[in-house]
């Protein structure tokens, strides 16, 4: 028993090497960065916590922050619920099975600049079909390029569309789960559909659940390509979220330092909602 | 309370039934008596839980009526019918305790909430569960959460029966007879019609005042248990019941005699009817060693405890014995002597011969 744990180790090893040279060790060049300033040359000046400092207190930053929070907050209220929705009503045997399961994998499967290229065609005023349709069809002032509520609802949709499926399947996953003579013994015990749904469907979908809002809280809350992609963060600044707002300062401005220590800050913050999350779903599974 | 009637019932998972190969059920009349403790019994996939599922609602039969006090019920839903009903594997909320999940029946049917109290501690002190009234019941044991499920039935008082579904496949042997036996204390407490379905004949006969056979979708026999151990009225009761099963002999038959093996055997009266197939019928308890009689051969002799089981061969037909003594040698040459009155002839499987009075 204790030799076969041991000889576990050495099948993680590889992994472990991979990690290091892939994660840990950029990551620590960027903690390297991140407390100090470099003007070239190799040149390097002891910062200290500065950046952080200058970095946590800019309007800019807190203004990403707060467009990001926004976001993965309008992201999980809306995918999560719609999710559980349309787990719901699929059908639970028979023909349709397949053929709603390939339908919902369909958009996961599109890579993500080719789901922003899509939807920017989409919905460009005059010539998206989107666009046009509601613009000079149904006569409403839609332009994502311009307008920022615009650009805000296309992006918030964009992504509903790209990962809801995400949630539908892993609570379609723990709905089939669930025996039938659950369903008969609610029927007998005279429960109500919304009874049905709080005291069966709902705490045997729980563990997939937690999976599928820390999934989509971390995968939205890092989002970037997408948004990058279809409105490049504009109109002006509106939906410049964390991640585009990073990239700028690194690539565009080449502020390594601030943009190191923007890195382990957006960490950071990710690691402690995901946390957070996890902790408050879990927790009654410990009682 | 009340009697329930199933009258004329027929039932087919397919949408457009062709013969009767398709029928889950094939004509089903029983009337079960108010009070009743029934078990029903048969092999997998005979209809058992189809039954049972029409019973309380959770199926429409495709033919016939359900009647409860002759009020036809057969439109009804579930919640409706003030049936429980207890499923093979325990049912169990995982996120109340095990008073919530004893009260959930009653608070969905808007009872008030002194009530809702009173008929659970007494449900709890009948199941002795009163001490986890408070605990989570999604960390019980199997044996309590199926009593839990079954509490859940119990709790209302207006039930007019409570069906269980082989409730104790799950149980641990040491445990099942435990249960069984409060199965049987709370009958005789609640009054109210039981339906035990197993295909388990132990646990039929110990539960049950009658016991419905049933056979490929169809009801073989109802009766008390030495009614049918006595006098099965079909070959399969008399092979499914009793260990081990009646023999079944090829015979031809006359008048009140059967001939089988070119041995004329005495039965319990005369014969009806004519053609078909014809089996003599004999429980192995009822064959006996003799100086004189049907020669046989004997093959194997098996201690099964309390008695022995003796096989042999008449000519070409294989069958069984049970002795408590003179048991004889494998190998040697025996005389079998069939008690008549037990002795009887079974027509294309249904049984033939008239009880002399
Ligand atoms: N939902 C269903 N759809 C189609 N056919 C079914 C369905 N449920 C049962 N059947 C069929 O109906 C017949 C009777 O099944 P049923 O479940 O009533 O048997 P049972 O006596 O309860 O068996 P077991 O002892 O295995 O529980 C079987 O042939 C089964 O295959
Ligand atoms: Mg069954």
């Amino acid at each position: 028993m204790r030799t076969e744990n041991q000889k576990a180790w050495f099948f993680v090893l590889p992994v472990l090497a991979l990690v290091a040279f892939n994660a840990l060790v950029p990551m620590m060049t960027v903690v390297n960065y991140s407390v100090q300033e470099t003007f070239g040359n190799n040149q390097f000046f002891w910062e200290g916590l500065g950046w952080f400092e200058q970095i946590l207190r800019s309007d800019r930053f807190q203004a990403a922050l707060g467009r990001q929070f926004l976001f993965t907050f309008l992201i999980l209220l809306i995918e999560v619920p719609l999710g559980i929705i349309v787990a719901l009503s699929m059908p639970r045997k028979g023909f349709w099975v397949p053929v709603c399961l390939v339908l919902m994998a369909l958009p996961m499967l599109i890579p993500w600049n080719v789901v922003g290229s899509m939807w920017n065609i989409f919905t460009l005023p005059k010539i998206g079909l989107l666009g046009y349709f509601l613009n000079d069809v149904l006569g409403i002032n839609y332009d994502m390029t311009q307008q920022p509520l615009s650009a805000w609802i296309t992006v918030v949709v964009m992504d509903v569309w790209h990962w809801t499926s995400l949630v539908v399947l892993l609570c379609y996953a723990g709905l089939v789960s669930i025996p039938d003579a659950y369903y008969q013994a609610a029927k007998i015990d005279g429960a109500s559909p919304w009874s049905v749904f709080r005291y069966i469907q709902l705490p045997k979908m729980k563990t997939v659940l937690t999976i599928a809002v820390l999934l989509r809280f971390m995968d939205s809350f890092n989002i970037y390509t997408e948004p990058f992609v279809l409105t490049g963060g504009g109109p002006g600044n509106s939906t410049t979220l964390l991640s585009i707002d990073l990239v700028k300062i690194a690539l565009g401005q080449f502020d390594l330092g601030p943009a190191a220590a923007m890195s382990l800050i957006y960490f950071a913050i990710t690691l402690l909602v995901s946390w957070v999350f996890y902790t408050l779903m879990t927790k009654d599974d410990a009682q | 309370m009340a009697q329930i009637k199933l009258s004329n019932l027929r039932h087919s998972y397919m949408p457009a039934p062709k013969g009767p190969e398709d029928y889950a059920l094939k004509e089903i009349d029983v009337t079960w008596r108010d009070g009743g403790a029934y078990a029903l019994l048969g092999p997998s996939g005979c209809g058992k839980s189809t039954l049972l599922n029409i019973i309380s609602g959770l199926l429409t039969p495709s033919e016939g009526q359900i009647l409860f006090d002759d009020r036809d019920v057969t439109a009804l839903p579930p919640d409706q019918r003030n049936i429980a009903q207890v499923f093979q594997f325990p049912v169990i909320y995982d996120t109340m305790t095990v008073g919530e999940n004893l009260a959930f029946p009653l608070k969905n049917r808007g009872v008030d909430p002194a009530t809702i109290k009173r008929r659970v501690d007494e449900i709890a002190e009948m199941l002795d569960v009163t001490d986890m009234l408070s605990t989570r019941a999604s960390g019980l044991s199997p044996d309590n959460k199926q009593k839990i499920s079954m509490g859940r039935g119990l709790v209302r008082d207006d039930v007019n029966a409570v069906m269980f579904d082989e409730p104790l496949t799950v149980i641990d042997p040491h445990l099942k007879w435990k249960l069984r036996s409060k199965l049987k204390e709370l009958h005789q407490r609640v009054k109210a019609t039981m339906i035990y379905v197993t295909h388990d004949q132990t646990e039929a006969l110990t539960f049950a005042d009658e016991v419905v056979v049933m056979q490929e979708g169809e009801v073989v026999q109802i009766g008390t248990p030495v009614e049918l151990f006595d006098r099965p009225q079909h070959t399969f009761v008399g092979h499914f019941i009793g260990s081990p099963g009646m023999n079944v002999l090829p015979c031809e038959a006359k008048g009140d005699r059967a001939v089988f093996e070119g041995h004329e055997v005495m039965l319990e009266g005369p014969t009806h009817g004519d053609g078909g197939r014809t089996d003599l019928g004999i429980r192995p308890e009822y064959v006996g060693f003799g100086d004189t009689g049907i020669p046989a051969h004997v093959t194997k002799v098996s201690d099964i405890g309390r008695h022995y089981v003796v096989s042999a061969m008449v000519g070409n037909t294989a069958l069984k014995a049970v002795t408590e003594h003179s048991v004889p040698e494998p190998g040697s040459q025996v005389y079998l002597q069939f008690k008549p009155e037990q002795s009887r002839v079974y027509r294309d499987g249904w049984i033939a011969t008239e009880e002399r009075s």
